[in-house]
């Protein structure tokens, strides 16, 4: 008797410990199994550029994981950001604008079009993936018909930093998404309009009729995921010092695919952004670990699916279970 | 004996949800269970099908016995259960459901569908119920949705009929029919257990009583020999004070709310006028129009014509949130699509309409947010271990005073409260009463809108029915009566 009843604590413990932690227990042995496998793995340097490598996704999955609260999607992520490395690389280059004002021209930009993706949802009641969608294509085409598909660069030294700086030995492209990180958690668990986002998320009617202005929330929403997409647009052209069209493609599955390794519910409601930290950080040591262990690009995409598919199984099982 | 649970114990990570009850249901009776929520009747149910394995003790069926049983098994030993939530598919015909997975078959792929109607044209006729097997079930009032299921039940000769709260959902025409029906089951022979929180139903239909507290069994009962107090007094464990308690203060004469001429959301030409300290009691039909002007004085939906004065001043709320700003509050019928928060905690669900108030530079006064939290779970005696609970960890009573009490906390002076207690227990019921009394003991108004005779008559001072989204009739509370409400619910 006693003894069954110790072992179901046991297990009921270890089983709040893997839901708590889940993603860093995955990534801690994913971190081991590399270690082992490569010994250029478990090196400062190359632990430091992993962050660097994951900084733009860690910072545009911020506004994602919002979206995803509130029971949303935004698919116009990937496209928001060339069309910020666009138009930033233009108005530097050839308008000959000062990079600062380049920079928050685009960052209102890139915060106005996920508004107007808000608004459309809010007031239209269409389905965000379609919204999303529509404007994904449409941005996607006004950035080629701004450039005609060609690369635009010979920026100013100065500009580079934003992306290839260090402070310390800490680049700064980290440092901008610890920032983004910490302003994220700071909306979840401290202000109001945070709390709004998983009432709103969990039960919309109950919310609204909790005197919550819904509409609002929306607009909130899918206009910080717009601008947080833009500043990750700004660091990776700052990283790659060229302006590109295809800058930012299909980046909005792979910021997807972090957020729900990080236990963003799909359906709305529940995430936090610690986990979400964790979900990066596993893409990213993944691909750093096959690309030193020598697995080529083709077989790196059947593993990184195979991950998202297992993550999401686990997490529809643990839900099961408790229903 | 055909259905007899020994010593079934069921025990959860950190919960004895049943503990050693034994139960003997004879062949041919109706058999009522009854206890608060959260008292185990669901588990006591889910242990008869084999939905649950119980830790100890035996479930026997028709005489054989079993430590582990299965839905499916317990389903062909002829045991069906009505739950709240029908099997049933809105696009398929009342015929088709009634036969699912079971289709009578013409020859090889084809689904007779003629003979399927004829069979459950034959099995309505038995119980002489008008429903036409052809008409698609998603077409059906609730009520017939369920006659429906009872006669899905029927066809697979099922002995005993467990009914989860079957009246629950039923306006009171439909829940006649209802009790019709069990009574004919009953004629047949079929073995039924009742489970019901309404307390005049299980005095009509059931021959005997058990009642369950806390996982135990506390007494099964012959119901000839006991009354509806001593069985309150049974399910509770305490005593409880009168049902209604009485109000002793003065309505003032100063009018809170007044509505003149309203329409829009399906209510006609509404005028009528709540005292502070008054209780102004809602009657009327499922459909005749009383949420729908819920929603309108609290800003859901919009008005087309008519005036709303509130305090001398007209308001006219384009959202909810304008309304609590104006010192409205409602507390809605559904408490989990349109009340609570299911995955946020209670103390965020108690603050969530007031987070504004309590916040500044956008962010949150957590040590407000627990004091007003603490004070609204002791006053109002919200049963939880702590306030980080999930709400819907919480038994139903509970969840809706922590609803409620998100409400008080905005500090209004008028109340809506739209069926306050449907589907709560005995105990939390007496507890909100109580609370709405000290409402308008302290000067504030409550519209309530009830679709139980009794509350809505124990409750108002005053009481306006509706019919078809118009004013029917409007009744003193000394010239409160049953039939005359009634009349003016249903006349046209």
């Amino acid at each position: 008797m006693k003894n069954t009843d110790s072992t179901k604590t046991v297990g009921s413990v270890a089983a709040s410990i893997g839901k708590t932690f889940g993603i860093y227990i995955v990534l801690l042995v994913l971190m081991v199994f590399f270690s082992i496998a490569s010994e250029n793995f478990l090196d400062s340097h190359n632990l430091l550029n992993v962050a660097r490598q994951v900084s733009m996704m860690g910072i545009a999955a911020v506004g994602f994981s919002f979206v995803l609260l509130l029971g949303g999607i935004d698919l116009s992520i990937g496209s928001l950001i060339t069309l910020v490395n666009i138009v930033t690389a233009w108005l530097m280059v050839n308008a000959g604008w000062n990079p600062v004002l380049a920079v928050l021209i685009s960052l209102l930009l890139s915060a106005g079009i996920g508004f107007f993706n808000g608004w459309i949802i809010a007031n239209l009641q269409m389905p965000p993936i379609i919204v999303t969608l529509a404007m994904m294509i449409i941005i996607e085409g006004v950035a080629y018909l701004i450039c005609g598909g060609l690369p635009i660069y010979g920026f100013a030294k100065s500009f580079a930093v934003i992306g290839q700086g260090y402070i310390g030995p800490v680049p700064i492209p980290v440092i901008i998404m610890a920032i983004v990180m910490g302003l994220g958690m700071f909306i979840l668990r401290k202000t109001y309009f945070g709390r709004y986002f998983y009432a709103v998320g969990g039960n919309e009617e109950a919310a609204e009729l909790s005197g919550i202005n819904v509409k609002r929330v929306k607009y909130l929403v899918y206009t910080l995921s717009g601008f947080f997409a833009g500043v990750a647009g700004i660091v990776m052209l700052s990283r790659t010092n060229s302006g590109q069209v295809i800058a930012g493609k299909n980046f909005e599955f792979l910021v997807l695919t972090a957020c729900v390794l990080g236990g963003v519910s799909v359906s709305g409601g529940s995430g936090k952004i610690s986990n979400v930290l964790g979900g990066v950080l596993v893409l990213g040591v993944l691909s750093n670990g096959l690309v030193l262990l020598d697995v080529g690009d083709y077989a790196q995409k059947v593993i990184r699916g195979s991950v998202l598919l297992i993550a999401v199984a686990l997490d529809c099982l643990q839900h099961r279970k408790k229903a | 004996m055909i259905l007899q649970l020994k010593n079934i114990t069921k025990r959860y990570p950190g919960v004895v949800a049943l503990n050693n009850v034994s139960l003997d249901i004879v062949e041919g009776e109706v058999h009522a269970l009854v206890g608060e929520n959260g008292a185990g009747k669901s588990t006591l149910i889910k242990s008869c099908t084999g939905a649950v394995v119980p830790s100890e003790g035996t479930v026997s069926i028709q005489g054989q016995e079993f430590s582990a049983l299965n839905p499916k098994l317990s389903e062909e030993l002829g045991l069906a259960v009505i739950y709240q939530e029908f099997n049933l598919v809105d696009e398929l015909s009342v015929a088709e459901n009634i036969f699912l997975g079971r289709a009578i078959r013409k020859s090889g792929m084809m689904i007779d569908k003629k003979a399927m109607a004829e069979k459950a044209a034959a099995i309505f006729e038995q119980f002489d119920i008008d429903i036409d097997p052809n008409a698609l079930v998603g077409s059906l009032t609730v009520g017939y949705q369920q006659l429906v299921e009872i006669a899905k039940a029927v066809s697979q000769n099922a002995q005993i009929l467990i009914m989860d709260e079957p009246s629950a959902p039923l306006t009171a025409a439909e829940a006649e029919s209802l009790y019709v029906m069990v009574e004919k089951l009953k004629a047949k022979g079929v073995t039924i257990v009742y489970i019901s929180h309404r307390m005049e139903e299980i005095f009509r239909l059931s021959d005997r009583i058990t009642v369950l507290r806390d996982g135990q069994k506390i007494e099964t009962l012959n119901t000839s020999d006991t009354n509806l107090d001593d069985l309150v007094k049974l399910m509770v464990g305490r005593e409880l004070k009168e049902t209604y308690p009485a109000r002793n203060h003065q309505i003032s004469e100063e009018v809170l709310l007044e509505v003149d001429n309203v329409s829009g959301n399906g209510v006609h030409d509404i005028s009528l006028q709540i005292r502070k300290g008054e209780v102004l009691g809602l009657a009327g039909l499922i459909g005749a129009g009383r949420t729908e002007l819920a929603e309108l004085l609290f800003g859901v939906k919009q008005k087309i014509a008519g005036r709303v004065v509130l305090h001398g001043k007209e308001v006219n709320p384009k959202l909810p949130k304008e309304a609590i700003a104006e010192g409205i509050a409602l507390v809605p019928e559904d408490r989990k699509k349109q009340g609570a928060l299911l995955e946020v905690d209670i103390k965020g669900n108690i603050s969530m309409a007031i987070l504004e108030r309590i916040s500044k530079f956008f962010t949150v006064n957590k040590k407000e947010e627990r004091r007003i939290a603490e004070d609204y779970q002791k006053s109002m005696r919200i049963k939880t271990p702590n306030l980080e609970q999930k709400i819907k960890n919480l038994s139903g009573g509970n969840q809706q005073k922590a609803i409620i009490a998100k409400w008080l906390a905005t500090e209004p002076t008028l109340v809506i409260f739209d069926e306050p207690t449907r589907g709560i227990d005995v105990g939390a019921k007496s507890e909100i009463y109580t609370l709405v009394n000290s409402l308008v003991e302290s000067g504030k108004a409550v519209l309530m809108i009830s679709s139980e005779m009794e509350e809505v008559m124990g409750m108002s001072d005053r009481i306006i029915v509706l019919q078809e989204g118009r004013i029917s009739g409007e009744l003193e509370r000394k010239d409160f009566d049953q039939e005359t409400i009634m009349g003016f619910a249903a006349q046209g």
